[in-house]
């Protein structure tokens, strides 16, 4: 199972002064069960991307391939593309409309047309998977606090089970407890259920912690597509289209700069603790 | 998409009519607007009206294309009109299906309601183009400040205005994210007869008064901190000022009136 | 006296349950004491919910003590006659950059807070000027907030504060909602009206890389002040700072690892070129 981009490009207002180039050329596959970080600055194109994987947005040109199917043919099931590919947008708690937290969550289960049995089942195993306890169903969703808000928005599309899950800074505004319990969480559903993740980011590094793959947007193109270390390797191709890498990897390469042999791959606080470590023990030694 | 409406929205440029203080102009197209209702079908009134109309766009150094633009919006109401005026005016039959009827009277009546329609919105939407909203509800505050004597809120009023002006854009565009996101849970917005219409719009209508309420409270908040209370021993950045410029165009505006009236008499159409 | 001063200040929000009954009482601050001096500029940490924007309320005026006392440039927050005194020297930004634009023109917009003041109109122009100038968003006076970056719509916050001659600057999480790029252009734009202006600055964020600029940090925990010092100071206990649901830069922590470790690196790492220094040193 994948979803494969072939030349997808997405213009607005085609054929006026206004016309813009949103996404050019975009060719890619995301393989079932992958873990894919997305990153780029603000108007690079990555929000229109992620609308396009599950037919929010249609492209200009191109194709898209899910599971092998093209998805604008035209007798294909757009929502039941949009019920595999599972997209939170930014601030997912601005959706939130019903009058108890579990009615909110089966909202998706409900538009999926399941019977009730299954409907109160994937919804409370929705809930617990984002770590809302039982006390808390029947509450009103407004009575909630930000991060218990947040998490219950993310199980209203946990709910509909979905094959891909797509969440565009599901972080933004949270403090650094309720950051590291949301990305925690996801990383989990990752590891347990196999659902491939793509997770749109400001900060490399999440963004190193987490994922296999990175995907780089600048001005509509994809710029890179690759493991964390081999992306951030180019940490001043990065900076010059506003992104940058995480410090470990600034602090690796000015060791590097100081002449001293570390390995530069390392993007995590536990790698570079080690390769570090490796050095000055090898110092002591050969001291 | 909803966020492609132009109507209404301001255009910066540094021109004449821009210079124009918003009195001026609001009363410019408040005389404008009933003088498109003056005459009935005639040719040539219709010439010094797009004349002074073209006179007025040139002035304002808005493109045509981006005053066309906003016509868009009403085409609904354009196409309305015409078939109403087309099929219900009686007279002079040219062509007849069951109790379906066509008139020359009619289709002229349609003709120009549909010109006097688009030279409306045209002559209303250069005011909005060229006056920022809180000019524009300035001038209102201040044409509307006799009424201040009968008790009512005028500088409330104009403020009210000018905070839903420069929240329109911003709730559209709400509008747009919170329907996208619903459809990412399922939901269907399009299909279904009325009441199964009007029930799938709660995910919608709820988020977004939510929103709305939440962003009422905090700009609220804002302006308390920002020393608001209400119009009382408030100054002005901007205060009104006639300027030669408005004179002129005042004078313009009653010639324009005049010639309109001698048109319409000597007009033979 | 500072500038700020709070003496055993107390908050409490009463809860109700549907019917209005009161349920119970949240002490969002709790006996709080604070002096903050002119011309500091004053960070205060804190997970949500840690009562941090509660006291922020309270600096305006928004919110009055339950008890305690809170004196703001002199004046005690409680007496009604100089509320406008209080909200003119303690101007605030808040989180939210749309919803604290008031006019659809961005030099307006900075005007609005002079207008209530009852401002003379060329007084106000000057202050538009001056204040537009100092948060470097001068060329775009004529523009409409709706077509700029989350990072310019604070700095014409900040302006239309700046614009009514404060003597402190509060700021509610302003960066919370915005970019890394936007991020870093609020609190650049903060750090120059602190160091030219001598502005006092009191920056509420839950963002450990923006407040290492900072001359004093203040860490929050149900509505209690538990740490205070310098950001080095801070900084250098990484344990204490996760119990408040807090984080450290990653250099620091990676620092603070390396520590542990048995490397002999100095406490409170800060950047990445003092760590790379630290380490080329052993």
């Amino acid at each position: 199972m994948s979803i494969t981009l072939d030349h997808i490009s997405y213009s607005y207002s085609i054929g006026t002064a206004y016309e813009k180039h949103a996404l050019k050329d975009i060719n890619l596959t995301i393989k079932d069960g992958e873990f894919i970080g997305l990153i780029g600055h603000t108007g690079s194109g990555k929000s229109t991307l992620i609308q396009h994987l599950n037919g929010l947005m249609k492209a200009t040109s191109g194709s898209i391939y899910y599971n092998g199917k093209d998805i604008y043919d035209e007798d294909y099931d757009m929502k039941e593309l949009r019920s595999k590919v599972g997209l939170v947008f930014q601030y997912p708690e601005h959706q939130l409309f019903e009058t108890t937290v579990i009615k909110d969550v089966s909202f998706g289960p409900r538009n999926q047309g399941l019977p009730q049995l299954e409907i109160d089942l994937h919804s409370y195993e929705a809930l617990k998977q984002v770590g809302i306890g039982e006390d808390l169903i029947d509450c009103s969703p407004f009575e909630l606090s930000g991060g218990q808000k947040r998490r219950v928005a993310i199980a209203g599309v946990l709910a509909m089970r979905p094959e891909v899950l797509i969440l565009d800074e599901p972080t933004a505004g949270l403090d650094p407890a309720g950051r590291d319990e949301i990305l925690d969480q996801i990383a989990k559903l990752h590891k347990e259920r196999k659902i491939t993740v793509i997770l749109v980011s400001h900060s490399m590094e999440d963004v190193a912690k987490y994922v296999d793959r990175i995907l780089v947007m600048n001005k509509g193109e994809l710029v890179y597509s690759d493991v964390p270390r081999k992306v951030f390797a180019n940490y001043k191709v990065l900076e010059s289209i506003g992104l940058a890498a995480p410090q470990v990897t600034y602090v690796m390469h000015g060791l590097r700069e100081q002449g001293i042999a570390v390995d530069t791959n390392a993007t995590t606080i536990d790698e570079a603790k080690r390769e570090i470590l490796k050095w000055a023990h090898r110092e002591i030694i050969e001291g | 998409m909803i966020r492609d409406i132009t109507i209404g929205q301001y255009y910066p440029k540094d021109s004449f009519i821009h210079k124009l203080d918003p009195r001026t102009k609001i009363i410019g197209t408040f005389v404008f607007i009933i003088s498109l209702f003056l005459f009935r079908n005639k040719f040539l009134p219709y010439v010094v009206v797009i004349g002074f109309l073209g006179l007025v766009i040139g002035a304002s150094q808005v493109p045509i294309k981006h005053i066309v633009k906003g016509l868009k919006s009403i085409i609904f109401l354009m196409v309305f009109a015409i078939v109403f005026n087309v099929f219900l005016t009686s007279g002079e039959v040219l062509w007849q299906w069951g109790i379906l009827k066509i008139t020359k009277e009619g289709l002229e009546n349609a003709g120009f309601m549909a010109l006097r329609l688009t030279l409306l919105i045209m002559g209303s939407s250069i005011m909005t183009f060229t006056t920022t909203p809180n000019h524009l509800t300035d001038g209102l505050e201040k044409i509307m400040n006799p009424l201040k004597r009968i008790k009512v809120p005028v500088h409330e009023i104009s403020m009210m205005m000018s905070i839903a002006l420069r929240f329109i854009p911003i709730l559209l565009e709400e509008t747009d994210k919170i329907m996208k996101a619903q459809m990412a849970r399922g939901a269907d917005f399009e299909s279904g007869n009325l009441i199964k219409k009007a029930k799938s719009l709660v995910p919608l209508l709820v988020p977004l008064f939510v929103s709305a309420f939440r962003r009422a409270n905090d700009l609220a908040m804002a302006m308390e901190a920002r020393c608001y209370r209400g119009g009382e021993g408030r100054t002005k950045m901007k205060p009104l000022k006639y300027r030669k410029e408005d004179f002129i165009s005042y004078l313009i505006l009653v010639l324009y009136l005049v010639s309109l009236v001698v048109v319409k008499k000597v007009s033979p159409v | 006296m500072g500038i700020i001063k709070a003496k055993k200040l107390v908050h409490e929000y009463i809860r109700r349950d549907e019917e209005g009954n009161a349920v119970g009482i949240n002490r969002a601050l709790d006996d709080l004491d604070l002096d903050i001096q002119k011309g500091d500029f004053v960070a205060i940490l804190g997970h949500n919910g840690s009562g941090k924007s509660t006291l922020a309320k309270h600096l305006n005026a928004i919110l009055m003590p339950t008890e305690g006392t809170l004196w703001v440039n002199g004046y005690d927050t409680k007496e009604e006659e100089h509320i406008w005194d209080i909200r003119q020297s303690a101007g605030m930004v808040f989180q939210n950059p749309d919803n604290q634009i008031i006019s659809t023109i961005v030099e307006e917009d900075v005007g609005f807070g002079p207008e209530n003041l009852g401002v003379p109109t060329e007084e106000i122009w000057r202050r538009v000027d001056e204040s537009l100038r100092a948060v470097g968003m001068l060329e775009y006076r004529s523009h409409s907030p709706n077509k700029l970056s989350g990072g310019q719509k604070q700095r014409v916050a900040i302006a239309g504060i700046m614009a009514m001659k404060p003597k402190c600057i509060v700021l509610d999480e302003p960066t919370a909602m915005l970019d890394p790029d936007g991020r870093k252009e609020v609190i650049r734009t903060i750090t120059e009206l602190n160091k030219q202006e001598n502005v006092t600055i009191l920056l509420i964020t839950h963002y450990m890389e923006e407040v290492i600029g900072a001359d004093k940090v203040i860490v929050m925990d149900q509505g209690k002040i538990v740490m205070q010092g310098t950001p080095r100071e801070i900084f250098t206990q990484v344990e204490e700072l996760k119990k408040y649901r807090l984080d450290v830069p990653q250099v620091t922590e990676l620092a603070y690892e390396l520590r542990k470790s048995g490397l002999a690196i100095a406490e409170g790492i800060l950047s990445v070129d003092e760590l790379v220094n630290e380490i080329t040193r052993l």
